[in-house]
């Protein structure tokens, strides 16, 4: 079926919801999801979202960009830090006109707690500059946002899957999507695209993402042509539940619980004097890999250290951190009022993705050329304000703020330009892709099992991919995943179905997740230093000289990373520092 | 430790099947897997046509509401040993009444969502916000309606509701969690548009008070209580 709207959102996330808000009124819009709107992974962020109000106490938006850079290992573009700090305050102050209910202070202002890597003073000591609603706020975020498009009237097509991006005359000219329920394929013909649509996560095995996290966006744009940028940067949270990696959020060492190993040592002040249990992610997550690698780690297997809360008392914690000491009895059948709870880290966020100047618009290569009428924001997007490591709650900031920027900019481009017409067989792609999963319910040759290669995907991505790597693990993942993508040729369906035919749509994202994967292992291997989230044991240096740069990775025609460029950081405040916490 | 698990679901495909009809698994699972885990491992090794819904795996997305030995829950809120599964005992599974089903464990969430919308879901004010700040709310004031913030519009309340499956009409205790929401938020000023939206004939006076709702909410929202607070803001509005 053929619609034509001026701008299409892919992704009713944090991100996409707030891009479609700004068009409301200004264009006709459809925002497009794979779920219903409430069901996305915004949802699911817990500990707060950082602005600079100072309302419990001083704090500088200054303060914030620095903390963002620094958190970054200075790979952030640092006019988009600026940007990110500076809106993050009237973002938030919008949220709450908009009905948030943020917890408050006793006066009645928005309340503020501590969050990891967020400081006073540059780095002299942590300062509460998280609002927050309980440990729901990104459930509270996304809530909020979704009522106020159901007050604008925005136009949802909820439960269709992003095919393909259509691109004709060097301009963006929509989307293709399946629609879940009947199976058919629809051509949305629009003049601006704006794509949030979420990271990856499920590309491994302990991961605190939802199962619709599979990079539909990235891959989607990746084939049409536009590059991947820092896929490499994949942040572990150090905090998930032993085993099943659900997000135990920052906020719980933001109120003060404390990370301790299998002596009851609290061992972050062993390797962060300053802010101990509050350093910055990806630190902590290698505190907690190098604990266990030298033998302090608890369980049987020695393999998980405790996150403890019980010293708060029953009061902070049921007013302060309710779902996720939930979350611990529910799934591992601990109670956190009395007892650590076993963690260990987990897959958590995508600081790559298609990368975007600050108003949101896709650029194409290593000099910042604009695809017009191409957006994209979220954790799909690299501004690049997270650089090779986010901060706790930037996640939320970076959604609410560059979602609004990506949505005024195509509520613009939408006024001043017409429609480009389709490209010739604009359906071809799809119907092309549609047409290799279908057959692999008629195809007696095809015998690859689905389920096995996303196995061998999380196993070897969690193995090789993670927290700690080397040209050894990364070169074999390269093998791996060539392996796959061959496997993936001749996979095999049993569901003949068209009508909410989910292993068929199950077939796509695996699709997405490979492409993602390959990305980022390409990217982790020619970046042969340390930086952030990557942290190379053959290389444990960071090389500013030769690495102080983006990860740009183009792909092939047929598949697989065809050439990485790189694309200067931008550097306007701060100049790079050895980081220390 | 791993142990085999036996599991009934009611099965139905509108392009195969002219009624539903239960189809027995038997797989193996650890007495710590989600019953979402389960349902996966079914999906992915024996049957892949087995269609639900499912996104965040925790609890937090809403997803995957269907029942669970006769009551409503989340795929991904109950393990496999929460329901007897790792000592022999069947699990049976069945999409949510109260809904049309589309395929196997998948119903049809729109006209919940209309019902939703219907009761205006969002913070009416007809005062200018202050210009830099944000509009103060006392701690207390906050705390009001803290438990109903939590709704994740998994439909598990109203799929468990009497009255929401012997009458389409009825908004359901869902909607009127949402309504509670902003009624009773210090800042919003529509609780005599909401009231009046749900003192009508399909309004809260559906309500029977069986407490089912209360008792399938994933979230702990306390939603018997929150219709009656409803109720009672009307007899004083009278």
């Amino acid at each position: 079926m053929y619609h034509k709207f001026d701008a299409v959102v892919v992704g009713a996330g944090g991100a996409g919801l707030m891009a479609a808000l700004q068009l409301v009124g200004k264009a006709n819009i459809a925002c497009i999801t794979k779920l219903y709107p409430s069901r996305s992974h915004t949802g699911a962020a817990q500990g707060g979202i950082c602005a600079a109000l100072g309302n419990t106490e001083e704090d500088h938006w200054e303060w914030h960009m620095f903390d963002t850079v620094k958190g970054g290992d200075y790979l952030t573009d640092q006019d988009a830090a600026e940007v990110l700090a500076r809106d993050a305050i009237e973002r938030i102050i919008e949220m709450e006109h908009m009905g948030l209910p943020f917890n408050r202070t006793p006066e009645g202002k928005i309340d503020q707690r501590r969050f990891g890597g967020h400081t006073r003073n540059y780095g002299e000591g942590p300062v509460r500059r998280a609002c927050y609603a309980a440990d729901r706020t990104g459930h509270m975020i996304l809530q909020t946002l979704y009522q106020q498009g159901i007050k604008e009237n925005v136009t949802f097509f909820n439960e269709y899957h992003v095919m393909d991006l259509l691109i004709n005359n060097g301009r963006c000219v929509g989307v293709t999507a399946l629609e879940i329920k009947t199976g058919e394929l629809h051509t949305f013909h629009a003049k601006a695209v704006i794509f949030a649509t979420g990271g990856f996560g499920r590309a491994w095995r302990v991961t605190s993402n939802a199962h619709a996290c599979t990079g539909d966006g990235m891959a989607v744009a990746y084939r049409a042509g536009i590059p991947l940028m820092d896929m490499e940067m994949y942040q572990f949270h150090p905090t998930g539940l032993y085993r099943i990696g659900i997000l135990l959020s920052e906020a719980a060492r933001g109120e003060g619980g404390i990370l301790r190993n299998v002596n009851g040592e609290r061992f972050c002040e062993r390797y962060a004097p300053t802010l101990k249990d509050l350093a910055p992610r990806d630190m902590v997550s290698r505190f907690i890999y190098q604990e266990i690698k030298e033998g302090r780690g608890a369980g049987p297997n020695k393999d998980y250290v405790y996150l403890h809360v019980d010293h708060l008392g029953k009061e902070v914690i049921d007013a302060k951190l309710p779902d996720i000491t939930d979350f611990a009895r529910t799934y591992l059948h601990v109670e956190p009022y009395k007892e650590g709870v076993p963690i260990q880290p987990t897959a958590h966020y995508a600081m790559g993705g298609i990368p975007t100047n600050i108003d949101g618009e896709v650029i194409l290569d290593e000099k910042a050329t604009v695809l017009p009428g191409c957006y994209a924001a979220g954790e799909t997007a690299c501004v690049s304000v997270h650089g090779a490591n986010r901060l706790g709650t930037n996640s939320l900031v970076d959604l609410v703020v560059f979602g609004k920027r990506a949505g005024l900019k195509a509520a613009e481009y939408c006024q001043q330009n017409d429609w480009e017409s389709l490209p010739a067989n604009h359906e071809a792609r799809s119907k092309e892709l549609l047409g290799f999963v279908n057959a692999g319910a008629s195809d007696g040759k095809r015998t690859e099992i689905a389920g096995d290669i996303r196995k061998d995907l999380q196993n070897s991505m969690q193995d090789n991919v993670s927290i700690v790597r080397n040209e050894t693990g990364l070169t074999a993942q390269m093998g791996k995943l060539q392996e796959l993508r061959e496997r993936y040729g001749r996979l095999r369906l049993q569901d003949t179905g068209t009508k909410f035919n989910t292993e068929r749509m199950e077939a796509l994202e695996l699709g997405c997740l490979l492409e993602c994967a390959e990305a980022a292992t390409k990217g982790a291997l020619e970046r042969k230093e340390s930086r952030g989230a990557q942290f190379r044991d053959d290389f444990e240096k960071r090389d500013d000289v030769n690495f102080l740069a983006h990860t740009l990775a183009y792909r092939a025609e047929n598949g697989g990373v065809k050439e990485l460029r790189y694309k200067p950081v931008v550097i306007t405040r701060f100049e790079p520092k050895e980081r220390k916490y | 430790m791993a142990t085999q698990v036996t599991v009934k679901i009611l099965r139905y495909d509108p392009e195969k099947d002219k009624k539903a009809h239960f189809e027995t698994y038997t797989v193996e699972a650890d007495p710590l897997d989600r019953i979402l885990d389960v349902l996966n491992s079914i999906k992915w090794y024996q049957d892949g046509s087995l269609t639900y819904r499912r996104s965040c795996a925790h609890g937090v997305c809403g997803s995957d509401a269907m029942r669970i030995n006769g009551r409503n829950r989340l795929a991904c809120k109950v393990l496999v040993r929460d329901v007897g599964g790792d000592a022999g005992k069947k699990i049976q599974i069945e999409p949510m009444l109260g809904f049309r089903i589309l395929r196997d464990l998948v119903v049809d969430m729109d006209p919940f969502f209309e019902k939703y919308k219907s009761i205006k879901p969002y913070l009416i004010n007809y005062e200018d916000a202050p210009a830099s700040s944000e509009r103060y709310q006392s701690a207390e004031d906050r705390e009001i309606f803290d438990e109903t913030t939590k709704c994740i519009l998994c439909g598990a309340c109203s799929g468990s509701c009497p009255p929401y499956w012997a009458g389409p009409d009825f908004v359901g205790p869902a909607a009127i969690v949402n309504a509670h929401r902003f009624i009773f938020d210090s800042r919003d000023q529509g609780a005599a548009e909401r009231l009046s939206i749900l003192g009508e004939g399909e309004g809260v006076f559906r309500c029977r008070t069986v407490y089912n709702c209360t008792d399938a909410c994933p979230r702990n929202i306390p939603v018997t209580k929150a219709i009656e607070q409803i109720r009672r803001a009307m007899l004083y509005n009278r």
